[in-house]
């Protein structure tokens, strides 16, 4: 009967808030998060997330700080994608040459048809060898200029070939781009740009398609697999930070985070300071006296030089974290407002019917008092989850957040220590901060709304 | 003349305070402790000071290397006992205590002043300047212009303008930091107009006009974010709290008197209402010291909250201990002068303390 009589009551406020434009807006928001917050628990684990967000070798085939792929609007170009292309041992064409040697010649091709070029190239090598084999690499553009790139000797199994490093490659480009131009080009003729440019006064892509030719010297019986990466300027929704990490990990991530962090601690500080607040202003007195001198010296304690201290002592994860918070704020100023009510409230006649039939101080504080402050606490505890959610953030971003965990916080740290803001890598700074801005409005308006319901005298206002 | 009421209870409101700053200043040596951090701070230290001395004592010159041990070893055992280090934690702490309250932290680990001392003192006091030039300046122009914006907006309640800034409210809630992100982005990344951190070109300029000049040039973001973030809410807050009150009979009759609205607003509106926005700007200035760190930290701005990030991120414990300790004078001065303002304006207090 009760349940049911709540959950009425529940919905009764639900349907008011609808009647606010901004409620809605600040629900519908909240519900995207949520969502989003399941997709991403379900899709990623949490262990596999923390495992995809700290080891550096399966984004190696990433572009470095490539752009989210949306950003095209803003260029009106097609930027670049990464293109893999890998040539198996199977499709070379052998030639058995004498002492055992084979000569094996294979041709990998790509289509490229952006208007940017792209931001590296790295060839991976995966060979078995007896005797160290030696690839010798031509470049084919779609203008049938053969470039030869380099001649190899392979020394690990997983070898690999940087060509945007290879200074002579470059050196030999820019003396191809000499005497085609007949001149100095105007543009600094970089690996990248020397290999896709065309040959014009001006810098332009050379679209079309592109072959490379490999002519491998080995022994017989090892084999010869390559991995062609030519790695684009834009990647996936939100791109990738300086370690290859697609950012969607830790966007997505970062809002379950954000969320349960925010509430939880906004809760539970609610919750604990509304009974201290009440037991304060019921039992008056010495308890009072106590009381308010320990909330006096929690406001002298400084709340976030405090919590850097203790994180700096002692290595600590989100749930310390946490904990600290709470821990902090325990005896925080909120706790004055309750006194203050709890005192108006002690005389009103149902308390003093209740202390004249010989109610207990407790029964009186939990059943009476509590009960009746807590619905117009629940407005100030909504709207208090984004400062929360901002500070879990800033303690990232001084680097005290969880040491596994990708947090919206730790993304923009990590964008700020690689000066993201003088790189030019802003999709970096922005999307985390817009996440976190979004899930901060998105309380604030339910908060707002709420306010109203609870207390009616704003209605007016 | 001050009455001397008023004076009994600003000596005792100081007494309670200082009492509150003491009892804080020591659960933050406790926190500190609890790994025995501290101790190993103080003792490290000492040794440190006393192997110096040995070292540069030109009488123990000709010693070998293993004699000098002994004699360093033999002061640093006396220097232990002569503070009172190997003293149980509840006895030693109140040394610490002491050297705390007396603003003796001890020397750094890695930091050091600008003028090359290691000294925490020396490195904090350095920084404080700066930190409260900006965090002053951002809460004072916050407060009077959400007081007197409010007012403004209360007199022409329902307009557009009323509207939008109500509809703007819920952004206050991203605090001054963030807005300092897209403000850099915006008048440095993109517009070249300001600078993106820092508190002074560099190099410095040399006369005090173009340096000030100078300085005034990077307050402008930090100030900007601190007033962005608070402006709407602010206002909002102010205007429904004058709002509210105008609805008091003693306002309706002053009106009805057929006062100007101007005087209506100053005697019967501000006056009564002034002790409760001096509470605000009490939370305010309380709440600008914990969020100068992150502030700072943004714009780089060399004042205490960016030493505290710069000092996390050797880290340099003896920095942060002894920032935890001026925070809380800090603190603790910021409430003593709410209160002293408090009870100049308040007159009920005057007359408690008769």
């Amino acid at each position: 009967m009760a349940v049911k009589k709540q959950a009425s009551r529940l919905m009764s406020i639900l349907s008011e808030l609808l009647h606010y434009k901004y409620a809605t807006l600040g629900l519908t928001i909240l519900i995207f998060l949520v969502i989003l917050s399941i997709y991403a628990i379900v899709t990623i684990p949490v262990t596999e997330a923390i495992k995809l967000w700290r080891s550096a070798d399966i984004w190696s085939r990433n572009p470095r700080n490539a752009q989210p792929e949306f950003v095209e609007i803003f260029y009106q170009k097609k930027l670049p994608r990464t293109i893999i292309i890998s040539i198996m041992d199977a499709n070379l064409s052998k030639v058995k040459l004498e002492n055992n040697k084979i000569k094996a010649t294979g041709i990998l091709s790509f289509y490229y048809n952006y208007d940017d070029f792209p931001s590296e190239i790295i060839i991976f090598f995966n060979v078995n060898y007896s005797e160290s084999p030696v690839v010798n690499i031509y470049w084919i553009r779609p203008d049938n200029e053969e470039i030869y790139l380099k001649s190899l000797k392979l020394r690990r199994q997983d070898d690999r070939y940087y060509l945007s490093n290879d200074f002579n490659l470059e050196n030999n480009l820019n003396e191809l781009f000499m005497n085609k131009l007949g001149q100095r080009p105007s543009y600094v003729v970089t690996v990248e740009k020397g290999l896709f440019a065309s040959f014009s006064s001006n810098l332009q892509v050379l679209k079309g398609k592109y072959n490379i030719r490999f002519e491998i010297i080995m022994n017989e019986g090892d084999y010869f697999n390559a991995e062609m990466v030519i790695y684009g300027k834009v990647y996936g929704i939100a791109g990738t930070d300086h370690l290859r990490r697609p950012l969607t990990i830790a966007l997505l991530w970062g809002a379950p985070i954000a969320i349960s962090f925010g509430l939880v601690a906004s809760s539970l500080i609610t919750l604990v300071n509304l009974i201290i607040g009440t037991i304060s202003g019921w039992y008056k007195g010495t308890i009072d006296a106590v009381i308010q001198r320990i909330v006096e010296i929690n406001t002298i304690l400084p709340f976030l030089p405090t919590l850097i201290l203790l994180s700096t002592i002692y290595k600590i994860d989100i749930f310390v974290i946490l904990a600290c918070v709470i821990a902090l704020s325990i005896f925080s100023i909120g706790t004055k407002n309750t006194r203050v009510l709890v005192m108006q409230i002690a005389t009103y006649p149902y308390i003093e019917a209740a202390k004249a039939y010989g109610a207990s101080n407790w029964r009186i504080i939990f059943f009476y008092i509590i009960p009746k402050i807590l619905p117009s606490l629940i407005p100030g505890m909504i709207s208090a989850v984004p400062g929360f959610v901002f500070l879990e953030a800033g303690l990232s971003y001084l680097g005290l957040g969880d040491p596994f965990l990708p947090t919206w916080g730790k993304v923009i740290n990590d964008a700020f220590s690689n000066g993201a803001l003088y790189k030019g890598y802003y999709y970096w700074v922005i999307l985390p901060t817009f996440m976190l801005v979004l899930t901060a409005i998105s309380f604030s308006l339910i908060g707002m709304a709420l306010e109203k319901i609870v207390n009616p005298r704003l209605k007016e206002l | 003349m001050i009455p001397k009421g008023f004076l009994k209870y600003m000596i005792r409101r100081s007494l309670s305070l200082f009492v509150s700053l003491v009892v804080a200043i020591y659960i933050s040596i406790v926190l500190a402790n609890l790994g025995g951090l501290v101790d190993e701070i103080i003792k490290a230290d000492l040794l440190m000071s006393i192997t110096m001395q040995v070292r540069d004592n030109p009488a123990y010159k000709y010693l070998s290397a293993s004699e000098k041990q002994e004699i360093i070893n033999k002061l640093y055992q006396s220097a232990l006992e002569a503070k009172g280090l190997n003293t149980p934690f509840p006895i030693r702490s109140l040394y610490y205590l002491r050297d705390a309250l007396l603003f003796d932290f001890g020397r750094a680990l890695y930091l050091t002043s600008d003028t090359g001392s290691k000294q925490v003192k020396l490195i904090i006091l350095e920084r404080l300047p700066q930190t409260v030039m900006l965090f002053t300046t951002a809460t004072l122009i916050n407060f009077f212009l959400h007081l007197f914006g409010g007012l403004i907006l209360a007199r022409h309640y329902g307009s557009k303008i009323d509207k939008v800034i109500a509809t703007l409210a819920p952004t206050s809630v991203i605090p001054g930091w963030v807005y300092g992100i897209f403000l850099i982005l915006i008048f440095y990344s993109w517009l070249y107009l300001l600078p993106a951190g820092g508190m002074v070109d560099y190099p410095p300029p040399l006369d005090p006009i173009s340096y000030s000049l100078s300085v005034l040039k990077h307050m402008i973001l930090p100030l900007l974010s601190w007033i962005l973030s608070g402006l709407f809410l602010g206002l909002y807050s102010s205007r429904t709290f004058f709002l509210i009150f105008s609805t008091e009979d003693y306002v309706e009759a002053a009106k009805a008197k057929g006062l100007p609205p101007r005087l209506v607003d100053r005697r019967y509106v501000l006056r009564p209402l002034l002790p409760s926005t001096i509470t605000n700007l009490s939370f305010a200035l309380i709440g600008s010291w914990g969020g100068a760190i992150i502030t700072e930290t943004v714009f780089d701005w060399p004042g205490l909250g960016r030493l505290m990030s710069v000092a996390l991120s050797y880290p340099d414990p003896p920095v942060i201990i002894g920032e935890v300790i001026i925070y809380a004078w800090l603190l603790m001065l910021t409430v003593l002068t709410l209160d002293v303002l408090y009870a100049l304006l308040d007159p009920r207090i005057k007359i408690w303390g008769e």
